[in-house]
């Protein structure tokens, strides 16, 4: 097992090195630069502030720089187009907000996705199990941009029982429509992975044998259904999880929470070299992190893995 | 035991203070109306402001903060009319190229330093300093003081430009070339002063809540980037007394339709209007939804230079494609938010500036479709030979609308085939700015009201000009209109010009649109740049 993880991590370094390789050349390969805007700087000057951020090297000697700046230093650089903060401070900013939101939303997609399978495949062809998924077919298409709009004119307009937008340090008040919001889609796709994979466990001869030996329907459940039917979940709750807590731009978008999402997306459109490098890097390493800590789960759950 | 009875009265004398101050503030000291209680205005922002810092700052939103928390030499009144600032007034000499400002001798910092005439040298350098690296540095170039160019390019120290401080309360500048307006100028936040010795003390953190210090009538207390920024009343202000609006909250709302539930909802004072909308809230809440005519003007421009298309190179087509436009169709069924067909370059609202009666603006548009099919089959182009070409503009659904209107419109009465592209912005500006296209989208707001914001645009040196027209009478009525006193007549004749060569084609000019809570009073409406100041503002008793 720990060579494993060692193994691991001996990957993820080259992996990160690539990631940031080529999203360095890749974003210097765009068109225009963080400074070009519709007044264009004279040449003279444009060359003054492109040197004044080292803009004026080669490519190679930038990402170098860079790289060694986030080593010695943890250094990640100013902000282009916001000139009193660093890239450091719009990350430490912006990813306790995302994590946040994320991590909850997370909770809530668990916590009303896998009951919700579980009782579909139980109550197989019943009414639960239409109701079920149904809701999770509604959940799944109605995409997060339609429904963080309509939660607002319901709870913030009609009702006036949410405040529209913000985030206000968090609060639970802030908090409950970003979550409802982000978590729908995922917590569908956790409820029809999870009835299905109960469904296959649910028609397999041990449990029949467990049922014939006169078990009580609870112990069967718990001790020789739940498990081995999460395995499909766990393998997409790694990715499912990174894409929560690394940021939703429309979620960020829609309730004003100042989470990283939408830092990341503008960055891209102001050229804002340094706070896209930044979010690429802290982004690549959590997936890296959160694929490596689902396998393990995966191991600790299925006995037939071993690493 | 002597505590209880001693807290208690004092509670009363307080309670009675507190009272009566409100009783005090409770009627407008000019119009006599009931104030509201609680004098918090609440606005949005459509995105995060760049900076506060008057020589950084470069959007619309995050000027309009700093025309709070900073106050210059000149300021605006309700009409866009120049009054005094920290500057009580200026002269200047015949050849308009030395003004010499005098300061106000109450002015303060918030931290209650006096707000001295060095303070403006130190942020003038600061604005045309490479060092600063400031995205408005352009500004300083504008205001043609004397060796700003040298100074920006690094091959002069700041100290040489033309700004000084002859004492604390007299600023002299000197101007490279005559400008009658210059004054007009120092309005723009990025004239604003700096306090020094805060900018050497936090550096880029100067401008953070708790390090801030400013002149305004605001100070910056709270800013939480991309969700809300708060400021308050500036008790230095040396005209704090007049101020009503107490506290000032700005919220970010990315979204439109977001952005106007919320203001339903109340949570906002002011608050935008959906694009496409105007019309039905104006029926639905004509005292809150408003329209104003803005300082920005909305084109296509030729690509005349020699990598653009022959075609065009012919001002018969330049002219049919302008007169094929139904602009009426733009801005009534597209836009409908009180937008203006435009026939010249410069918009209708600049001050002393008369739309010149261009002749294609006078006609009908079956008038215009007419003359347009008789320009293009002169020019050669017909259903055996059709004009064909590409228009870029940057991504955006409003552009998207108008480029498919177009192209209809050229295909329906010229029969032209047109392609139309979209790019993404600073791609488009490189595209644009290298002179990479045919036909592009093109839009401009003033820097300052006057009319050659706009037309300098079509001299041939202007760093703007991408469709690179260049035409000697036009440069050399530019280059005169700077010394004149009024220079209307060379602003007309240059549009004139312009109708005739057509190096661009005018579509529109911009309305803003908004709405605004009726309780809210002391708005701007007819100042055509919409500077707004709080300070002006004020809430009335429902």
């Amino acid at each position: 097992m720990i060579n494993y993880i060692i193994k691991r991590i001996g990957v993820a370094i080259p992996t990160l090195l690539i990631l940031i390789a080529v999203t360095f050349y890749l974003m210097h390969a765009a068109p225009g630069g963080p400074f070009t805007s519709e007044r264009p700087l004279p040449p003279q000057v444009l060359a003054n502030i492109e040197a004044k951020y080292g803009l004026d090297q080669p490519i190679w000697r930038q990402m170098i720089n860079y790289l060694w700046g986030i080593l010695t230093e943890f250094d990640f650089g100013p902000s282009y187009k916001y000139h009193d903060r660093t890239v450091n401070e719009i990350i430490s900013h912006g990813f306790p907000i995302t994590l946040k939101y994320g991590f909850w939303s997370f909770i809530v997609a668990i916590g009303v996705g896998i009951p919700l399978g579980a009782i579909a495949a139980i109550r197989k062809n019943t009414w639960i199990d239409y109701l079920a998924v149904g809701v999770s077919i509604g959940a799944q298409v109605l995409p997060n941009f339609v429904m963080a709009p309509l939660l607002i004119i319901v709870f913030t307009l009609w009702l006036d029982w949410l405040p529209g937008g913000g985030w206000n340090g968090g609060e639970w008040q802030y908090l409950v429509m970003p979550v409802i919001a982000l978590s729908t889609s995922y917590m569908a796709s956790i409820a029809r992975i999870t009835r299905s994979s109960m469904l296959e466990v649910l028609n397999t001869n041990y449990i029949r044998t467990a049922k014939s030996k006169g078990l009580p329907t609870k112990v069967i459940f718990f001790r020789h259904v739940l498990k081995p039917s999460l395995l499909p979940v766990i393998s997409y709750l790694g990715p499912a999880f990174v894409g929560l807590i690394t940021g939703s731009v429309l979620i960020d978008i829609y309730f004003s929470t100042g989470g990283m999402g939408y830092f990341f997306v503008n960055a891209a459109f102001n050229r804002d070299y340094s706070v896209m490098m930044g979010i690429t890097i802290v982004v690549g390493a959590l997936t890296i992190l959160f694929s490596l800590i689902a396998d393990l789960l995966y191991a600790w759950i299925d006995p037939k893995i071993r690493y | 035991m002597n505590y209880l009875p001693k807290s208690l009265a004092t509670g009363f004398l307080l309670a009675i203070f507190a009272s009566s101050s409100v009783m005090a503030a409770a009627t407008h000291p000019v119009t006599g109306e009931t104030l509201a209680d609680d004098q918090t205005f609440t606005y949005s922002l459509l995105d995060e402001f760049t900076s506060v810092d008057p020589q950084i700052v470069e959007d619309v939103s995050g000027s309009d903060i700093v025309r709070d928390l900073f106050e210059g030499l000149m300021n605006q009144d309700a009409d866009g009319n120049l009054v005094p600032g920290v500057a009580t007034g200026y002269t200047t000499n015949d050849a308009k190229d030395v003004y010499t400002f005098t300061l106000r001798d109450n002015a303060m910092w918030s931290d209650g330093n006096p707000v001295t005439a060095h303070d403006f040298v130190y942020a003038w350098r600061r604005l045309a300093d490479p060092a600063t690296a400031s995205p408005y540095s352009w500004f300083a170039e504008i205001m043609a003081l004397e060796n700003v160019g040298a100074v920006m390019s690094g091959e002069a120290s700041p100290e040489t430009l033309g700004v000084t401080a002859l004492d604390n309360h007299t600023l002299e500048v000197r101007l490279s070339s005559s400008l009658p307006y210059f004054a007009a100028m120092t309005t723009h936040s990025s004239t604003f002063p700096t306090p020094e010795w805060r900018v050497r003390t936090f550096g880029n953190d100067w401008t953070k809540p708790g390090n801030i210090v400013s002149n305004g009538a605001y100070v910056l207390t709270e800013h939480i980037p991309n969700e809300r920024s708060v400021r308050e009343r500036n008790s230095m202000y040396w005209n704090d007394d007049a101020t009503i609006i107490e506290k000032v909250v700005a919220l970010v709302i990315n979204d439109e339709n977001v952005d106007f539930t919320r203001y339903l909802a109340n949570e906002l004072d002011k608050g935008t209007v959906p694009s496409g909308q105007f019309i039905r809230l104006k029926q639905d809440y004509p005292d809150e939804a408003t329209s104003f005519p803005r300082l920005c003007n909305y084109y296509m421009t030729f690509n005349l230079s020699d990598s653009g298309p022959e075609a065009f190179k012919d001002v018969r087509v330049r002219q049919a494609l302008a007169y094929a436009l139904d602009r009426s169709v733009i801005t009534e069924k597209i836009l409908q938010a009180g937008q203006i067909n435009a026939f010249t370059f410069t918009p209708g609202a600049t001050a002393g500036f008369e739309v010149p009666p261009v002749a294609f603006g006078q006609m009908s548009q079956s008038e215009r479709e007419a003359k347009a099919k008789e320009l293009l089959a002169d020019a050669g182009y017909g259903p055996g030979n059709p004009l064909s070409f590409e228009y870029i503009y940057n991504t955006s659904e409003g552009h998207k609308k108008i480029a498919i209107a177009a192209q209809q419109m050229w295909k329906e009465v010229l029969g032209a085939e047109v392609t139309l592209a979209n790019q993404e912005w600073k791609t488009f500006l490189k595209t644009r700015g290298s002179q990479d296209f045919e036909l592009a989208r093109g839009a401009w707001c003033g820097d300052y009201n006057e009319a050659s914001t706009f037309l300098d645009l079509m001299t041939t040196p202007s760093g703007y000009n991408d469709g690179k027209f260049s035409n000697a009478e036009v440069d050399s009525l530019m280059l005169e209109a700077r010394t004149m006193d009024d220079a209307s007549a060379n602003y007309t004749r240059v549009e004139e010009i312009l109708a005739n060569e057509m190096p661009t084609i005018p579509v529109y000019h911009y309305a803003g649109v908004f709405m605004l809570k009726t309780n809210v009073k002391g708005w701007p409406y007819n100042n055509v740049e919409q500077n707004w100041y709080s300070r002006n503002l004020y809430k009335v008793a429902k």
